[in-house]
């Protein structure tokens, strides 16, 4: 028989369920919410994703390193070692690395759609263009119902790139200049082959060691190859890891000169490079002070 | 469950409904009076054998060993000063400010340098909302990267700083300890302590002073980055100082 005091209990537990929502917990009721919710859509171009159209695809291909709640903790993510092989990304922190938005700002739908395609070079994630943009499209609105951060934050303005200008001799040079300005060599090292002297200590957000990239080695940036791939790498920063943003220190017409200077580096052929070849451009020497 | 117990479960919640819009009505009553305003002080002491903080090795950057030719730069977590004062507490009201006196957040921005490849100072408190400004002093390369925990509203960044750049100023939402590193040193290790309401950091010898603390019944907490919370009780008079003591055990 019910007694007053099961009323009671019954009403309590009601109540402490109500305040229970505001908890930053995940309870199947929010994620239900989070599912039917503007946040659970993607716009890329004329394309609009759903969430609830991606739990397929995710759970046949990404689960296994991504994990059943997107906390990157898939069956296979144990047997990831870094820095030779990166941890799957935790989709829980809504913290991403190749982004067009400033550092702590939220990635746009298309930075996500662009990542899923290219991969990450130097990791376990494959260019998934196997996909349709389709497929992508709802993946990305998938991806987003994960983290509450966005059902609050809205993602940032993306960084404006200006036009490319032509190489010259005197922008390689002066790209040589902010290289050592802002002293990328400490990590990178002075001939881009990261062997900085802060390289060896290197740690992510989540304590895991992570390498530099080394341009000498001839793999691809992780964010993209292009020159304006470069440009927005040191421009935005890649969140959740030891690269920050140089937004503040370096002017849109000096960030081209560092992304013609870094193209001396690398191993390929290029205007750059034979610029670079024809004045004799010799490494940075370490600033050490006064 | 019949009527008579369905009425009762939405009265209840009804009443609960309430009380909580009530809360938040409270939360928002204006401060009366400033020129009342009474203090809490005190001292933060350690008490037993403060653990060794080791020398720190900063071969990797000849700008920073050069700082520290002639004092040499040890860890910072434990700075016990004369008579076991404990430095880098920070004190805070947890419970008892008014909505209003919780909210008012200080013109004053606190400052957070990098000198000599430490941060100084190592522990910086600031209220949710206020200003404060990051400096870098040296003539070397830092990067700024704040870690706040997930879920609490504070979003982490990662900006670098050269020499000579100009300061960063801004904000925290939300009450917090914030670890702060550099990559690039990986020995540079701080905090931005995130409070609501007035504040104070204790000094070298562990002495701190809470100004413009409104007349009340308080709960004030005493944080430190190795040892944790402790609490105490206190009440303020009409332009009083009350007083609280703390004294943490070495592990």
């Amino acid at each position: 028989m019910r007694t007053p005091h099961f009323t009671i209990l019954a009403c309590a537990v009601a109540v402490l369920a109500f305040a229970g929502i505001s908890s930053a917990q995940v309870t199947a009721y929010q994620e239900h919410q989070w599912l039917n919710s503007p946040a659970a859509v993607s716009h890329i171009g004329t394309i609009t994703g759903h969430a609830q159209d991606a739990a397929m695809d995710y759970r046949r291909y990404c689960v296994v390193c991504h994990g059943e709640i997107g906390d990157g903790n898939g069956e296979s993510a144990r047997w990831f070692d870094p820095p030779l092989y990166p941890k799957p990304r935790d989709f829980t922190l809504a913290v991403f690395e190749c982004r067009s938005t400033p550092t702590g700002t939220l990635p746009t739908d298309e930075d996500l759609f662009n990542t899923i395609a290219r991969g990450m070079d130097r990791s376990n994630m494959p260019p998934w263009n196997t996909f349709t943009r389709q497929e992508r499209a709802d993946l990305v609105a998938w991806i987003k119902h994960f983290s509450p951060r966005w059902q609050t934050e809205k993602p940032g303005t993306p960084i404006v790139i200006p036009p490319e200008p032509e190489v010259t001799a005197d922008r390689v040079k002066a790209g040589r200049d902010v290289f050592a300005r802002v002293q990328c060599w400490k990590c990178h090292g002075v001939t881009g082959r990261a062997n900085g002297p802060s390289a060896s200590t290197l740690q992510n957000d989540l304590g895991q060691p992570i390498a530099a990239y080394n341009f000498q080695e001839g793999s691809r940036p992780k964010c993209g190859s292009t020159d304006q791939d470069i440009y927005r790498i040191f421009m935005t920063g890649l969140d959740g890891t030891p690269m920050p943003s140089f937004a503040d220190n370096i002017k849109p017409d000096e960030a081209w000169d560092l992304v013609f200077y870094l193209r001396t580096l690398q191993p390929f052929p290029s205007k750059e490079k034979d610029i670079a070849n024809q004045l004799g451009l010799t490494p940075v020497t370490p600033a050490t002070g006064p | 469950m019949n009527n008579r117990r369905k009425q009762k479960c939405a009265a209840a919640f009804i009443a609960f409904l309430f009380l909580s819009l009530a809360t938040v009505l409270l939360m928002n009553d204006a401060r009366v009076s400033a020129a009342a305003d009474g203090s809490i002080t005190g001292t933060v002491k350690l008490s037993g054998t403060p653990p060794h903080m080791r020398g720190i090795d900063m071969s990797k950057d000849p700008y920073c060993v050069k700082q520290h030719q002639n004092s040499p730069a040890h860890m910072e977590n434990v700075v016990v000063g004369s008579g076991g004062g404990l430095e880098n507490v920070v004190l805070f009201i947890s419970t008892g400010l008014s909505g209003s006196a919780a909210s008012a957040v200080p013109s004053m921005k606190p400052e957070f340098d990098q000198k000599g490849c430490m941060y100084t100072p190592h522990v910086m408190a600031v209220d949710a909302g206020q200003d404060y400004e990051v400096v870098n002093s040296d003539q070397t390369t830092h990067n700024i990267h704040p870690l706040p925990s997930p879920g609490t509203g504070n979003i982490g960044w990662n900006k670098s700083q050269p020499p000579g750049a100009p300061p960063i100023t801004t904000s925290w939402k939300s009450p917090e300890a914030i670890p702060v590193k550099c990559n690039i040193h990986p020995w540079m290790h701080g905090w931005h302590v995130v409070v609501k309401g007035p504040y104070a950091v204790t000094d070298e010898n562990g002495n701190y002073t809470i100004k413009n603390v409104p007349p009340g019944s308080y709960t004030v907490k005493a944080w430190q980055e190795e040892y944790g919370d402790q609490e105490a009780k206190v009440t303020v008079g009409a332009g009083q100082a009350a007083k609280a003591d703390f004294t943490f055990k070495a592990k």
